[in-house]
């Protein structure tokens, strides 16, 4: 699938919850089944800056595709962070850098992505962009 | 008594919903709300007599130029200082505290040694750090025990004739510990020690009397009180203002100016260079005015049954623990439930119209110390209810349900 069509994906999943406890709990739950980083890449060096919790992303490159683990110390955090992987993730480094994320504020998410929140999802989706942009120079 | 339903009359935010909830703001500690008494102060400003101050002939000038200088001796009056000019205005407690840093490294030499409590502020710690690097004064942190309480005996221990300043905070912004700053400071004294004092955190809930005290310097936001953002004060004792140099240079802080000398103005202008807050200052002093009507014992007594209340429905949460568990604290409770991030509780809180903090509340060093990431803060304020109280609890326990 396309990242559009995670993202589609994605919206169609949302769109069935009439309010947002429904959403809230939705993510709380894609958190608790968030395949859980390696404990080795939980460093320093792979913590996120700029959220209120800890959030740790480790990528690698499989056949020219991207993949990405991550960790978090509170759960709607990470239940954030399954959905970007979601989206991100077994994707083309180039597909992942020009992919445009409006699809959050259509989940019902757009508090999230103001930079000044404590949760730094702004910074998780720049973080995740980084490492493509990593491994795009080596493709090149 | 208060009036608790009359006096949130005074506050129109709080009729305002939040994520079309009721808002319910238990974020007091690190900001308070504004009275419409206080608004119209500054509406009023800004629509009649809006101008600049201290060098104006004209009549704008003058009436402006009178309600900061009468807001300051309300200041002076509600902090009991000997004069008027003993009061600064700041931008805040930070500006404050800067300035009196700044101000001793022209005083200190290697060897001097400054004492700072463990339950500090970031705002409070990173100054001193700075004047010792630039003095080659030395830092000392007097510890806390696990309720959150100054150990007196290793203050005791850390004094001696090399101690040239003190710094403690009235109240913790963390945990709400009341500090003995009275022990503190006759202390101090004895070893001829200056001492500061952050009240940010005492103003909303104390009225300090600083000849009482015999504090050497004590600073808070207006912010806190019901007043606007961005303006505070710093009371110092007349003679060691005098010995202090200026923070600043500009203009209001001069008295002659060639190219060869610059002669400083009297107190307190010497610390107030440049065009100020005045809207701000006017404003703080109408806000001062606010809560001394209600009254300080007033409000003492009203947010100590909101804090005994608050702990107790708290308590009957499975899995809560509460940081800060001093003795003398104000309506402040600091809290975590079992392994739940303190942001996670927030987020969901919020959801339903609740504001608390979450986080380390800038004092890294305390949540180091019980090894926690950080905590979920609330905080009340007189015109905060136990209705609310009940709201946030049962807002808590569906919180703590979505989440383990």
């Amino acid at each position: 699938m396309t990242i559009e069509e995670v993202q589609n994906e994605i919206i169609d999943e949302f769109s069935m919850f009439e309010d947002w406890e429904e959403r809230y709990q939705y993510m709380i739950d894609l958190g608790k089944d968030l395949p859980l980083i390696d404990e080795k890449y939980k460093t320093e060096d792979n913590i996120i800056k700029g959220c209120q919790s800890k959030v740790w992303v480790h990528a690698n490159m499989n056949d020219d595709k991207v993949n990405f683990t991550a960790d978090s110390d509170a759960i709607i955090t990470k239940g954030i962070i399954a959905i970007l992987i979601r989206v991100f993730s077994d994707q083309h480094p180039k597909d992942i850098i020009e992919a445009n994320t409006d699809f959050i504020d259509k989940i019902g998410l757009k508090e999230h992505l103001s930079p000044t929140r404590a949760n730094g999802l702004v910074s998780m989706i720049k973080q995740l962009k980084m490492y493509a942009i990593a491994y795009q120079t080596q493709l090149n | 008594m208060l009036d608790v339903q009359n006096i949130r009359k005074d506050f129109p935010i709080l009729n305002r919903t939040v994520n079309g909830k009721p808002l319910i703001y238990f974020d007091n500690a690190a900001t308070s709300q504004t009275p419409q008494q206080v608004i119209d102060v500054i509406v009023d400003y800004y629509t009649n007599y809006n101008a600049n101050i201290h060098r104006g002939v004209h009549s704008l000038s003058q009436e402006a130029t009178d309600a900061y200088e009468q807001a300051r001796v309300k200041i002076q009056k509600h902090f009991n200082a000997k004069h008027s000019h003993e009061i600064i205005y700041t931008s805040g407690t930070t500006h404050g505290i800067n300035l009196v840093a700044n101000g001793f490294s022209s005083l200190l030499k290697k060897g001097d040694e400054i004492i700072v409590s463990a339950l500090e502020h970031h705002s409070n710690i990173v100054p001193w750090q700075m004047l010792c690097e630039r003095t080659g004064a030395s830092l000392k942190v007097i510890p806390m025990n696990e309720n959150g309480e100054l150990i007196l005996s290793e203050f005791d221990a850390l004094l001696n004739d090399n101690t040239k300043l003190v710094f403690v905070n009235h109240i913790s912004n963390a945990l709400g510990t009341i500090n003995p700053i009275e022990y503190i400071i006759e202390k101090a004294h004895q070893f001829g020690a200056a001492v500061l004092v952050d009240g940010a955190q005492s103003c909303p809930h104390i009225k300090p009397d600083v000849q009482a005290l015999d504090v050497d310097f004590y600073v808070c936001s207006a912010h806190k009180l019901c007043g606007p953002t961005g303006v505070g004060t710093l009371y110092g004792k007349e003679a060691w203002l005098n010995k202090l140099p200026p923070y600043q240079g500009g203009g209001e802080m001069i008295a002659e100016v060639s190219f060869e000398k610059t002669t400083y103005a009297a107190l307190p202008h010497k610390f107030e260079a440049g065009t100020p807050n005045i809207c701000g200052g006017i404003a703080f002093g109408a806000a001062i005015d606010y809560m001394n009507n209600i009254g300080f014992d007033n409000i003492a007594q009203y947010e100590h049954d909101l804090l005994e209340y608050g702990t107790e429905q708290l308590l009957k949460i499975e899995g809560v623990k509460i940081y800060g568990t001093a003795k003398e604290k104000t309506s402040v409770i600091s809290f975590n439930v079992g392994n739940i991030h303190p942001y996670d509780i927030g987020t969901i809180l919020d959801k339903m119209g609740i504001a608390v903090r979450t986080g380390h509340h800038c004092a890294q060093p305390i949540m180091d110390f019980y090894n926690i990431p950080g905590t979920v803060r609330a905080s009340f304020m007189f015109y905060n209810t136990k209705a609310e109280i009940d709201s946030f609890i049962s807002a808590l326990k569906k919180a703590i349900m979505m989440l383990s």
